[in-house]
């Protein structure tokens, strides 16, 4: 159980998906001019990574793995499709999107409302697809590890962006040079949060 | 637009990074040196290329409401081929990028250039379209490396250049250019500067 949940609080604060990979900065960028709809993108994305992460997870421990078509038959036992990995868990995830996008609309309209502009975006997110192939990399082994993996990742990613947000809605009212007005603080801005976020290095619990 | 026009074109008052803000989720992270960088630059620009000249070719065959699928299609098998012939012949650049090549396919410059342009124009523009997107994005990706690899380890493509006397003078290499906000930072400073030699980008 340790492990677990250190990998849970690793995930949210020392491999930040924003601070440490970049992964999901398009979305990250525009759609944190405000502090509630960034709130609103932050929790879709976690909601999405928890329910494909651990799919993709056992998509790729059950058919895509070298060996993972052991269930067959001994025939299948050196079968490797790892290379359909990309293609397979994209298709995952958009199929996903889409149906929890038709889900939610069904059983919670108000919850539609609140998150149903922000699902189509969520299929071409980086963290939703980096998250997936970081599982597969770092090679973890069962489904508790993969499930606080992505929860984790995805908390992370709503705390960047509802704290970016803020600091977004008090940069607005500064005298910012002209040249940098816009894309240019942003960035910086990021940077100067991620260098917070690096103190958390070396937590272990 | 002329064909050279947009193939010029991304490579400053159109660039992907610095002004249609396209594909920075995950270009920085390989920006620690030049060569991953380059490798990088030149998968993202071949994907960019084909995807855009197939889709453009199938234009008028592709449904609408279900392109953004055919898209992530075609994408991802072009991803999964520039994946397969990196393993193949650099891999321990492969190795180093990890999973951002297969992140090549959420990369938001591709789904942008087929919106905005492949799915109305023919294949040929959409083609010199492609390579020259790729490239400027390219472009920012090896200067963020070159300026990080220079300050943070002192060298050029892993060759120390920085003479030995100026570290004996004092000089110390900067171990926070090699961590992650110093990409961010530094792609900041060149929107900066970009911006301040091009002042109609700037945002109001």
């Amino acid at each position: 159980m340790d492990s677990i949940f250190n990998l849970f609080v690793r995930s949210i604060f020392i491999d930040n998906m924003i601070f440490a990979y970049f992964l999901g900065m398009c979305s990250f960028l525009a759609v944190s001019k405000t502090v509630k709809t960034s709130v609103g993108l932050g929790i879709a994305v976690t909601f999405v990574l928890i329910i494909t992460a651990p799919i993709n997870w056992f998509v790729d421990t059950y058919l895509l793995k070298e060996g993972a078509l052991k269930w067959l038959g001994p025939d299948y036992a050196d079968v490797d499709l790892s290379y359909l990995s990309f293609i397979i868990f994209i298709a995952v995830i958009a199929a996903m999107v889409q149906l929890v996008e038709m889900v939610v609309e069904k059983v919670s309209p108000p919850l539609y409302n609140a998150l149903g502009i922000f699902l189509p975006l969520i299929a071409v997110n980086c963290a939703i697809l980096g998250v997936a192939l970081f599982v597969q990399e770092r090679e973890y082994t069962n489904v508790g590890e993969v499930m606080a993996y992505s929860f984790g990742s995805g908390l992370g990613w709503f705390l960047a962006i509802v704290g970016f947000a803020a600091i977004r809605e008090k940069i607005k009212y500064s005298n910012i040079p002209a040249p940098l007005r816009g894309l240019g603080i942003a960035f910086i801005t990021t940077g100067l949060m991620a260098i917070a976020f690096m103190s958390f290095m070396g937590i272990k619990i | 637009m002329s064909n050279f026009k947009l193939l010029k074109a991304p490579f400053n008052m159109e660039n992907p990074i610095t002004v249609q803000v396209l594909g920075i989720c995950s270009a920085l992270a390989v920006t620690v040196q030049i060569k991953p960088a380059i490798v990088m630059a030149l998968s993202v620009t071949v994907v960019t290329a084909f995807s855009n000249l197939i889709i453009s070719a199938l234009r008028n065959t592709i449904p609408g409401r279900i392109r953004i699928i055919v898209q992530l299609v075609v994408i991802a098998a072009l991803v999964i081929i520039v994946d397969q012939l990196l393993k193949a012949y650099v891999y321990d650049v492969s190795k180093k990028l990890s999973v951002f090549v297969g992140l090549i396919i959420t990369n938001c410059i591709l789904m942008g250039r087929l919106e905005a342009f492949a799915m109305a124009n023919k294949p040929w523009p959409s083609f010199v379209d492609g390579i020259g997107n790729g490239l400027g994005y390219g472009l920012i990706l090896v200067i963020v490396a070159f300026i990080r690899e220079l300050l943070g380890s002192g060298s050029f493509f892993g060759h120390r250049i920085i003479p030995q006397w100026l570290y004996d003078a004092g000089y110390m290499d900067n171990g926070l250019m090699i961590l992650p906000p110093m990409a961010l930072i530094t792609i900041g400073t060149i929107i900066w500067l970009q911006r301040s030699k091009n002042r109609d980008l700037i945002e109001k």
